[in-house]
């Protein structure tokens, strides 16, 4: 491996995790962040969901997007052809674990019917095409990004459970406390963006 | 007839405010709110897609099998969305840029979806405008005054214009963090106004999650 490809791997990594993490930076994702965000079990079994589905949809996109739509110059089909292509993905996966893998579809199978209108996924496939990766930087950044996702997702369930103790202001209960939440831990993320310099 | 008809457009700008009280499409609604123009556009972009689709989809609902409708939405939402983007990319191309992603990923907007499933497929043409208006309206009304408080505290300036110069604003608000921070006061007033408390619903509308919340439900 040269040093190039090991630069590479480590901008677009940490890039997904900390600095433009999908969630508290790009606000992609957003309705699961805070709807599975409640218990901290739900939030690890989404979080796995959600780094597989992004993972196979990177490089189906990738590849849909390299071998189908830019030799006829179909691009502007794009948005179209992605959403198709991960909702038969999610469909084909959610199939698939069924009838192979009963015990992970039990585990998994609920979140799956909500990431196909995750738009961390869609978001994933257009921000690939915007940033020109290639195959294997895109299945990186699939991954990393799920991965990022599933860590803010797992710090901000983890802060709910403990908020639930708490005697928070009447009309702050629910869901506004919960986004005052994420806007301490989006300020802590953001001290990650110095990291490079 | 009359009265229904007001009822359909107005329910969606103050009652059942798409933001603010179905808490929907928040990925566009935190992303895009840095400066009132943005958010304003950005509704408006939602808006036409948001009408287009839910009269096609009213007008199809009958040949529509019910198996597959979910696709059926998504592919006649995908199609506005694409000409959306194609008008904004001739034609204010600069809107374009700032807007970036968020444009297409319209699609997966939780409000539009959620009307078409909740409102479009039940309803005729007529009625399923006037509510996909209402609720674009209400969508365009809550981003732009999120936007409007974000530009002013961080930047000081409305809609692009200065308005206080000399003093150095908290950068904090146009920054991520800012939005979450100011959607979360925000909905601490409209519950302390409404006098109701404020509840996750987890996208609540949205249809391919009904199943999981039932099944999520039995589980606990």
């Amino acid at each position: 491996m040269n040093t190039d490809t090991f630069k590479m791997i480590i901008y677009i990594s940490f890039g997904a995790i900390l600095m433009n993490n999908f969630v508290l930076s790009n606000f992609l994702g957003i309705c699961p962040f805070l709807g599975v965000s409640k218990k901290l079990s739900s939030a690890v079994g989404m979080g796995v969901a959600v780094i597989f589905v992004m993972t196979l949809a990177s490089v189906v996109t990738y590849l849909t997007n390299t071998y189908l739509l830019v030799p006829y110059n179909l691009e502007y089909l794009q948005t179209l052809t992605f959403i198709l292509v991960i909702a038969g993905l999610v469909q084909f996966i959610e199939m698939f674990m069924k009838k192979a893998l009963p015990s992970l579809y039990k585990a998994l199978g609920i979140y799956l019917p909500l990431i196909t209108t995750n738009c961390a996924v869609l978001g994933v496939a257009l921000l690939n095409v915007q940033y020109g990766y290639n195959l294997w930087q895109s299945a990186l950044y699939g991954a990393t990004g799920g991965l990022g996702f599933m860590i803010a997702t797992i710090i901000f369930a983890g802060i709910r459970e403990r908020l639930d103790m708490n005697d928070v202001p009447k009309y702050f209960k629910g869901l506004p406390i919960a986004l005052i939440t994420a806007a301490f831990l989006s300020m802590a993320f953001t001290g990650f963006k110095g990291m490079f310099g | 007839m009359k009265n229904r008809s007001l009822h359909e457009l107005s329910k969606g700008i103050i009652k059942e405010n798409p933001t603010f009280i179905l808490v929907l499409g928040m990925c566009p609604t935190l992303a895009v709110s840095t400066t009132a123009k943005n958010s304003f556009m950005m509704g408006i972009a939602a808006t036409a897609v948001l009408v287009l689709s839910n009269i096609i989809i009213s007008l199809l609902r009958k040949l529509i099998p019910d198996t597959v409708r979910i696709p059926v939405y998504i592919t006649v939402i995908a199609g506005f969305v694409t000409i959306v983007q194609l008008l904004m990319k001739a034609f204010l191309p600069e809107l374009d840029k700032a807007l970036g992603i968020y444009i297409p990923l319209i699609v997966v907007n939780c409000i539009i979806l959620a009307r078409a499933e909740a409102f479009a497929g039940k309803n005729n043409a007529w009625y399923s405008f006037l509510d996909g208006l209402g609720m674009g309206l209400g969508f365009t009304l809550a981003l732009t005054v999120i936007g409007t408080i974000r530009e002013f505290l961080g930047n000081g300036a409305i809609f692009g214009f200065k308005i206080i110069k000399n003093i150095p604003m908290p950068a904090i608000f146009v920054t991520p963090a800012g939005a979450f921070l100011v959607l979360g006061s925000l909905m601490a007033l409209v519950s302390a106004l409404t006098r109701k408390k404020t509840e996750i619903k987890d996208c609540a509308d949205c249809p391919v999650q009904c199943e999981t919340k039932d099944k999520k439900g039995e589980s606990r």
